[in-house]
């Protein structure tokens, strides 16, 4: 929060003089046909992204030079708001004059910078920094029609924030170096999430195959498997661990030990509660399938996993079936 | 340092002429708006705006305050701005006034003097007041456990909602049919005995659909729950009486009709009383506490009174204006306007344009000095499409076009005439740029929709 956030409905008030140009007037907004290209001697690219129902879609219009792959002109038609038209506007004007593989080289980010009206100030505010990624989408998929390839091809990592470009490497590398635990702190780190929110978790602008929150949920659970790891290796105190590393430990525990034998024989255990009593610590666990009538089940199993964990985890375990 | 009266009297006496200056051109401004010459138009154009036309159609999301209300506010800032609960006459300088308002504001509703009417900071503080003192009183305690709402509410209701479902509150969100109405059956398809509220608003803020708030409230008052409704649409726009609606309580808004921003009232039946949402110092009956906004009640009793003056006049001549607009817009073609005109307010249109997205729709009107919205203009910010567009179940490609002009009583004629013009203007253009409605060679069947 803070001063700047308390008056809502500033997003015009934030947009560069050039995007309100742009929108008032988009240069290469229109078509290229069939008889203009065959005038020119070039091929025809007509290539779609989004949709109308997303609110952003673009349709992007190249005539490309067959000897030397040179875009000779580039025309958009957009559904979207004036940034998006705008972002195309420039999307197309920076494709002219570039070969093919130099175009795919744009990024959103580059397009963004174009409409900047000075070097240091945003030409759009965060939260319209998405309309720019579709520009960026609609080149590759220009490309990839135009070689005939697939358009992952051109994707050589996978983009989590596309409005700032981190990629799924570069996240996870941050989140464990710095041990970050949630997405304030992997958006300042990386600035990943700090435009139109859509990649922090579901339910944003866009749908995403990952989202910052499963990065984080997934650094969680690799630290908490550690901790299970050094746990059952006897480095770390069972005493001093949370309620959820115990969970967490007593599973890997059974995992590593137990279960494998019991489903084998057509059964399970399942976890229910660990509730310290005194000195002891009381694992409640239910036997499932076909352990829940086995006569060994309150016997030699039972016995068996008792042991298991104490020799493990600590002396002072005890299992109660329920 | 100030030490005595005179000291001030200079800077108060200064202040004073800048307000009774910029009031007597504001005035005069007005008036003009009701003058239809072309020539005191263009005067008043430039007057305004230094020649270029402006023309406010988002009423729905708030209204100019009505000169004659601002007149009567206006003594209240520098001369008799005295406590109303002090014992002295500062304070008795403002409880006559204070009491025509409050009278002003019971009339309006049809409310009995046994009645409570609370003065709230704003609408969103009303309903915010009465769902949480339901928790308070009938969820927290176990008695009840569910309340029902619109899935249309207003966000200070939904939001509201929402986080008392956290709390352990069973909310049911009753959907709307494809005129955008919510049917009265639907209340009592939902009603059980451990329901606590029924809070449905009177108008939707969006569409201008008017609910059938009496049927809900007769089914409500059968099955001996409480009622809730949400006025805030419907207050100088439709007859609002609490008796014939059967309400429990009434949310109003003084800014939608003209009065000033900041002051809300919530009318609460008698033997209703709710716990109160701020406690202090026993304002308002210990009801709500907080110093009383003297200048913004005097304010809401005369905009009271004076949008129930004009309710005839803005469910004939606005009316008119509105169709006027509207049918110059169902012309265009791929427009479609959401709920039957008949069940609606005599203001409101929410029309969609086929190809065109909806802010980009707005930045044009903006551009040539028109102020509409996309829908709540509490929600302009957020990017999402328009709820009430998938609620009614329009096609998925309508999502993001939906517009809503809102009309007042201060809206003119050639100010219709003129955004009949732009709006068509606007389209073309916007439809010239826009992908639905672009070439695409033969064999090309990748992407947006190509039959228009």
């Amino acid at each position: 929060m803070g001063i700047d956030s308390l008056i809502g409905g500033t997003i015009w008030d934030e947009y560069s003089q050039k995007v309100c140009e742009i929108m008032n007037n988009p240069k290469n907004m229109g078509e290229i046909t069939e008889e203009q290209v065959a005038s020119m001697g070039a091929k025809l690219i007509v290539a779609d992204f989004g949709a109308e129902s997303c609110g952003d879609a673009v349709r992007l219009y190249w005539a490309v030079d067959p000897k030397n792959d040179m875009i000779i002109d580039a025309k958009f038609k957009s559904f979207g708001c004036g940034t998006a038209i705008a972002s195309s506007d420039t999307m197309a004007e920076l494709c002219k004059g570039k070969t093919v593989d130099e175009a795919v080289k744009i990024t959103n980010i580059d397009v963004e910078k174009a409409m900047r009206d000075t070097p240091d100030v945003p030409a759009v505010p965060p939260q319209k920094m998405h309309c720019s990624v579709m520009a960026y989408d609609v080149i590759k998929k220009a490309a990839s029609q135009y070689k005939g390839v697939d358009i992952a091809s051109f994707e050589h990592e996978i983009i989590v924030c596309e409005c700032a470009r981190i990629s799924l490497s570069t996240l996870r590398e941050v989140i464990r170096l710095n041990d970050l635990t949630t997405v304030e702190q992997v958006t300042d780190y990386t600035k990943a999430g700090a435009f139109c929110k859509s990649c922090i978790r579901p339910g944003g602008h866009e749908a995403k195959d990952i989202y910052l929150v499963d990065l984080i949920a997934e650094y969680e659970k690799e630290k908490m498997a550690s901790v299970a790891d050094a746990a059952s290796a006897g480095n770390i105190d069972f005493a001093k661990m949370t309620i959820v590393q115990r969970l967490k430990a007593v599973e890997k525990v059974i995992d590593d030990n137990i279960r494998q034998m019991l489903i084998m024989d057509g059964g399970n255990v399942e976890i229910l509660d660990i509730k310290e009593n005194g000195a002891n610590f009381d694992i409640y666990i239910r036997y499932l399938g076909a352990c829940s009538g086995c006569a060994s089940s309150s016997t030699s199993t039972l016995f068996a996993m008792e042991s298991i964990l104490k020799d493990k985890l600590d002396e002072n375990i005890r299992v109660i079936p329920l | 340092m100030i030490k005595n009266y005179t000291d001030v009297a200079p800077i108060i006496k200064y202040i004073r002429s800048i307000i009774i200056f910029n009031y007597a051109i504001f005035y005069k401004t007005l008036r003009m708006f009701c003058v239809s010459s072309n020539k005191l138009r263009q005067k008043r154009s430039y007057l305004i705006t230094g020649g270029k036309m402006r023309v406010y159609l988002d009423n729905n999301a708030t209204t100019i305050v009505d000169p004659h209300v601002f007149e009567v506010m206006e003594p209240f800032f520098c001369q008799k701005y005295g406590n109303p609960n002090s014992l002295h006459q500062f304070a008795s300088d403002t409880h006559k006034p204070l009491k025509e308002a409050m009278q002003k504001i019971y009339a309006g509703i049809g409310a009995s003097n046994e009645d409570s009417v609370a003065i709230t900071s704003c609408a969103t503080e009303s309903n915010n007041w009465v769902l949480k003192s339901i928790y308070f009183e009938y969820i927290l305690t176990g008695r009840k456990n569910h309340i029902i709402v619109s899935e249309v509410e207003h966000p200070s209701i939904m939001a509201t909602a929402k986080f008392l479902e956290t709390k352990g509150c069973k909310v049911t969100y009753l959907p709307i049919n494809s005129e955008g109405i919510v049917e009265a059956h639907t209340v009592r398809d939902f009603i059980t005995d451990k329901t606590a509220l029924v809070s449905i608003m009177w108008v939707n803020n969006e569409t201008g659909a008017i609910f059938p708030i009496e049927e809900i409230g007769a089914i409500c008052a059968t099955k001996g729950v409480l009622f809730h409704t949400d006025s805030v649409q419907a207050i100088g726009k439709v007859p609002v009486n609490v008796k014939e609606a059967n309400v429990d309580y009434l949310t109003m808004s003084a800014h939608k009709f003209h009065g000033p921003k900041g002051v809300g009232a919530l009318f609460m039946k008698k033997d209703q009383e709710l716990t109160p949402l701020l406690h202090g110092g026993s304002h308002m009956g210990g009801l709500r506490s907080g110093t009383l906004n003297v200048s913004g009640i005097v304010g809401m009793g005369k905009a009271m009174e004076a949008a129930i003056d004009a309710l005839d006049f803005e469910m004939s001549e606005i009316k008119e204006l509105r169709d006027r607009l509207e049918d110059a817009i169902l012309e265009i073609e791929d427009t479609f306007v959401v709920t039957p005109r008949a069940k609606r307010t005599p203001n409101t249109i929410l029309v969609s344009f086929r190809g065109i997205e909806g802010e980009a729709m707005l930045w044009d009107l903006n551009r040539a000095g028109i102020a509409a919205s996309t829908g709540s203009a509490c929600a302009s910010e957020d990017l999402e499409s328009n709820p009430i567009m998938e609620a009614i179940g329009a096609e998925a490609d309508l999502a993001h076009t939906a517009i809503r002009f809102s009309l007042s009583r201060y809206t003119t004629s050639e100010e219709i005439d003129y955004t009949i013009d732009i709006v068509k203007e606007a389209v073309k253009r916007l439809r010239s740029i826009s992908s639905s409605y672009a070439y695409a060679p033969t064999g090309h069947n990748d992407g947006p929709n190509t039959n228009h």
